[in-house]
């Protein structure tokens, strides 16, 4: 018996506890709100209403989730192999790089729908690459993973300083970022579909990149859960002697899994450089890694809780935004701190509640606390 | 009869179709050993986690001194004087001895009085049962059997008056087990009542009172130890009769399938650990490794199956060289049909984690049969999952379940089926039957001999005597990482014990 809590039905552990930990985290929030002075009904009003009550408020909602499955997805995928990358903010500044190559040379003479293509297999390689020196670090030389992407992490932030202040710079210009990419590279927004249900949109940048998220999230399933290489990477991360029993080699899986977390990393540039900003700027990437850490670990390092939790975390980006702007007294540091909170409680203490919960189940039904229905001979 | 410690009335705790304990009634005398012995899955396990607060009953009572109580957490279960010592240790292992009895108990908000205060009690403990440990030795440095003492100190550093311990001896060696023992009686002359879990059906003769069979999550007798007979107790737990020693033909060696040629293997502080060894293992005949835990098998077995890097000799399998270098490829070695089932089946064997299914291809998965292109075929392992739980009676059958909920006897099993039924030429095993009830040990022994039949070559490393002279054709004893000598099957106990204990080794050495 190495568990010393027992089981809990599967609706409470995916949908009651993470529902306890956010409610925890509102309420905690609402006090600092309190705190200022203001009134935290009000403010959870004008948070939900911005990120959802108007269709451009769900527009920009789901733009930021976009690119928050990317990085979740990223985190995730790591994840599985017990790597913690917490270089996803790097590896999606230098996937951001793939993509202005890519642009800047092509924008002129081709239309939207060839150049897309080339930015994503750009965006994963540049983003792969930069996950693969320290994947490689960590299985030829043991150099802590975790240490190496930090690193890395400042090094990409210099090297786009360099470019960005530098050769990518257009003559002239003071903005430290590209020229503006010509109609080739912007991609089709996606407001319409909002539309459809009847809502007006002002302007907004939901663009395909929605899609491509998604179809990434099943791809995603499918990668960790039906192909023998995603078996080989859950079998490295639960044990690694149970990998090397199994003839799985540490390198290559290792290498593998930070290329694929790379990739996905690095295609969350698309969102905001082809589908928002057409150029790329200094600092585009501003913590959407980050915030990936969080997604990956609320939504279980499951691409349908990833999506699900990217959603939250869009909705707080965007209704924040809104909640700073209506409400002088709020500024933008204590959005920070209300999306900190939901970090805290979601990701780091999610496991706060739960003894206290199973508690509770085994004392009103004992039957509900042990594992699902098991159609065996019985032992 | 003294007066009950403990009494479960009519206990039943069901985890979705599987019935673990079905109306289980228990009553264990003040101031003695009892006894509980039952096959794998069989729900001894369950029933102490309810006694002990990890689990709660679906329905049933339980008394503790004459009183009904209710225990809800372990908290609950070691106010009401109840202490478990587990089969796998919950020690912190970079504290030491002292640091972890008195986690979880320290009752001063400053710890060094209550360090002090500690140190005292657990003075007088140790004296009083005769539980000699460093009290400032760090756990990760004690062999398991010194393990063993921290937890059964810290449950009694709790009040403990009812000592539970599930498997003790699984991972202790002789020696460390008589000296349990020991440590086992004087308690009860103290008054502190146990309960034993364990599959060695011996050691219930050795030492309990009075012993109770479970079958299925039933109880279906309690007897009082010295009326009655191991065979009996083997025949109450699994329903029918049991060969506690399988009976086999005379063996017909053909070729030298494999061929170890003085290896040498040291860890990874540079210490040897075994040294110069060489024997070859012939199709059809099955070489035993005895030998006290600790004394070189572990790696020799690591070394042969490609995962650890040996410094010098050869290995031949069917003729060809493995790579000694530490890099051999597992998979490649499994294509040449080396099958390996590893001692530590928790740690290397399976991925408790995965479902079933997925721990039943565990080394296979690159195989076509279990592919569609890049895929998993999910349909194909699903089947040949299925296939092998109805071949080797896994319990409960479903291949979703996932492994950590089975029982450690169907955990073996799963692993076995996996190695055996990829029909290899030669099959290693370390401690085949470590945790594993008295009918698997039957249904494992037949199997293993029937590989040896099929003219397999089958090398066997195990701790138990009684299992290396039933199975083995030939006997090997291993001291200090030495081959020390070679045995035919009906070599003595006592013979093979003074190997095992180096005595003939030093002896030859003056
Ligand atoms: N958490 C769980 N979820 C589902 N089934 C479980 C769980 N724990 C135990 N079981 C099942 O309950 C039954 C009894 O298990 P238990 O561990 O009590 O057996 P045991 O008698 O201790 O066996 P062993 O001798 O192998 O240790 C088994 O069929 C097991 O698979
Ligand atoms: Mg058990």
């Amino acid at each position: 018996m190495s568990t010393p809590y027992a089981k809990l039905p599967a609706w409470a552990d995916y949908g009651l506890i993470p529902l306890i930990n956010l409610s925890v985290a509102f309420i905690v929030a609402g006090f600092v709100v309190m705190l200022v002075g203001e009134n935290p009904f009000r403010a959870a009003v004008i948070l939900v209403e911005g990120a959802f009550g108007k269709g451009t408020g769900i527009a920009f909602t789901l733009f930021y989730a976009t690119t928050f499955i990317f990085t979740g997805l990223s985190v995730a995928v790591a994840a599985h192999c017990s790597l913690f990358n917490i270089g996803t903010e790097g590896q999606a500044y230098i996937g951001g790089l793939g993509i202005a190559l890519v642009c800047l040379s092509l924008d002129s003479v081709m239309p939207w729908w060839v150049i897309f293509p080339i930015a994503i297999v750009a965006a994963a390689a540049f983003g792969a690459l930069w996950g693969l020196i320290p994947a490689y670090l960590q299985a030829k030389r043991g150099s802590h993973i975790v240490i190496t992407t930090i690193m890395f992490n400042f090094i990409a932030a210099s090297v786009m300083v360099y470019l960005l202040v530098g050769p990518l710079k257009p003559a002239g210009s003071q903005a430290p970022q590209t020229r503006n990419f010509l109609a080739g590279a912007e991609l089709p927004k996606l407001n319409w579909i909002i539309e459809l249900f009847g809502a007006k949109i002002r302007s907004a940048p939901l663009n395909i990149c929605f899609l491509l998220a998604l179809v990434m999230a099943f791809l995603i399933w499918l990668l960790i859960w039906r192909t023998r290489l995603g078996y080989e990477m859950r079998t490295y991360g639960h044990s690694p002697k149970a990998a090397r029993y199994a003839g799985i080699s540490e390198t290559r899986i290792i290498i593998t899994a930070m290329m694929i977390s790379g990739a996905l990393a690095g295609m969350m540039a698309l969102n905001p450089v082809m589908g928002d900003q057409h150029n790329v700027a200094i600092d585009f990437v501003s913590g959407a890694g980050y915030v990936g850490i969080a997604v990956a670990l609320m939504g279980r390092l499951h691409p349908v809780g990833i999506v699900l939790a990217a959603i939250l975390f869009g909705m707080l980006y965007q209704g924040g935004a809104e909640l700073a702007f209506e409400m002088p007294a709020i500024s933008r540091d204590m959005i920070v701190i209300i999306q900190g909170l939901v970090i805290l409680f979601a990701g780091a203490l999610e496991h706060m509640f739960r003894p206290y919960i199973q508690a509770l189940f085994a004392s009103v039904s004992p039957k509900s606390v042990g594992m699902q229905a098991v159609n065996g001979k019985g032992a | 009869m003294a007066q009950a410690a403990i009494e479960l009335i009519g206990i039943n705790k069901s985890f979705g179709a599987v019935r673990a304990n079905r109306d289980i009634n228990l009553e264990v005398a003040r101031g003695t050993i009892h006894g509980i012995v039952g096959e794998n899955g069989a729900g001894k396990s369950t029933l102490m986690s309810i006694l002990y607060g990890f689990y709660q009953a679906d329905s049933g009572e339980i008394r503790v001194g004459g009183k009904p109580v209710s225990i809800s957490t372990s908290n609950d279960a070691i106010a009401l004087g109840i202490g478990m010592v587990h089969q796998h240790f919950m020690l912190v292992d970079n504290f030491t001895v002292l640091e972890n009895v008195i986690l979880g108990a320290e009752n001063d908000a400053l710890l060094k009085s209550s360090i002090a205060k500690a140190r005292s009690e657990l003075d007088r403990l140790e004296r009083e049962y005769g539980l000699e440990v460093d009290p400032d030795a760090v756990i990760e440095e004690l062999p398991v059997g010194l393990q063993q003492r921290v937890e059964i100190l810290k449950a009694l550093y709790r009040g403990a008056e009812i000592l539970i311990l599930d498997e003790p001896t699984g991972v202790l060696t002789p020696a460390e087990a008589d000296h349990l023992f020991r440590i086992l009686k004087q308690l009860k002359d103290q008054g502190k009542t146990i309960v034993l879990i364990t599959h060695k059906l011996r050691e219930i003769m050795a030492i309990t009172d009075t012993v109770s069979v479970m079958r299925q999550g039933t109880m279906v007798a309690t007897r009082v130890t010295k009326e009655t007979t191991v065979g009996e107790l083997a025949e109450l737990m699994v329903g029918r009769r049991v060969l506690l020693r399988v009976e086999k033909g005379q063996s017909e060696a053909g070729a030298v399938k494999l061929s170890v040629k003085n290896l040498t293997v040291k860890d990874s502080r540079g210490v040897t650990m075994v040294d110069n060894v060489s024997f070859d293992v012939r199709g059809g005949e099955i070489v035993g490794i005895a030998g006290v835990a600790g004394n070189g098998q572990s790696e020799l077995l690591e070394a042969i199956s490609g995962i650890r890097h040996a410094v010098s000799g050869e290995v031949m399998l069917e003729g060809k060289p493995i790579d000694l270098t530490g890099k051999a490829d597992p998979g490649e070695l499994r294509d040449r049909g080396l099958a390996h089932v590893p001692e530590d089946r928790h740690h290397v064997g399976l991925v408790l984690a995965f479902e079933e299914n997925e721990n039943s291809i565990l080394g296979y998965h690159d195989d076509e049969r279990y592919l569609k292109g890049p895929f998993l075929d999910v349909d194909a392992i699903m089947a040949d999952a299925k296939d092998k739980i109805e071949k080797y009676d896994i319990r409960p059958g479903n291949p979703r379940l996932k492994t950590a909920n089975f029982s450690g006897g169907n955990q073996q099993k799963i692993v076995l089926a996996r190695e055996m039924e990829q029909d290899p030429g030669v099959l290693i095993v370390g401690q085949p039957t470590r945790g594993v009830d008295v009918g698997a040990i039957e249904f494992i022994h037949k199997r293993l001999i029937a590989m040896r039949d099929q003219g397999k070559a089958v090398l066997v490393v195990s701790v138990e005597l009684d299992e290396i002279r039933s199975l083995s054709d030939r006997i090997l004893v291993m001291f200090a990482g030495r081959v020390v000598g070679e045995r035919g099957p009906e070599a003595t106990e006592g013979e093979l014990g003074l190997l095992m204990a180096g005595v003939e080794h030093q002896e030859a050495a003056e």
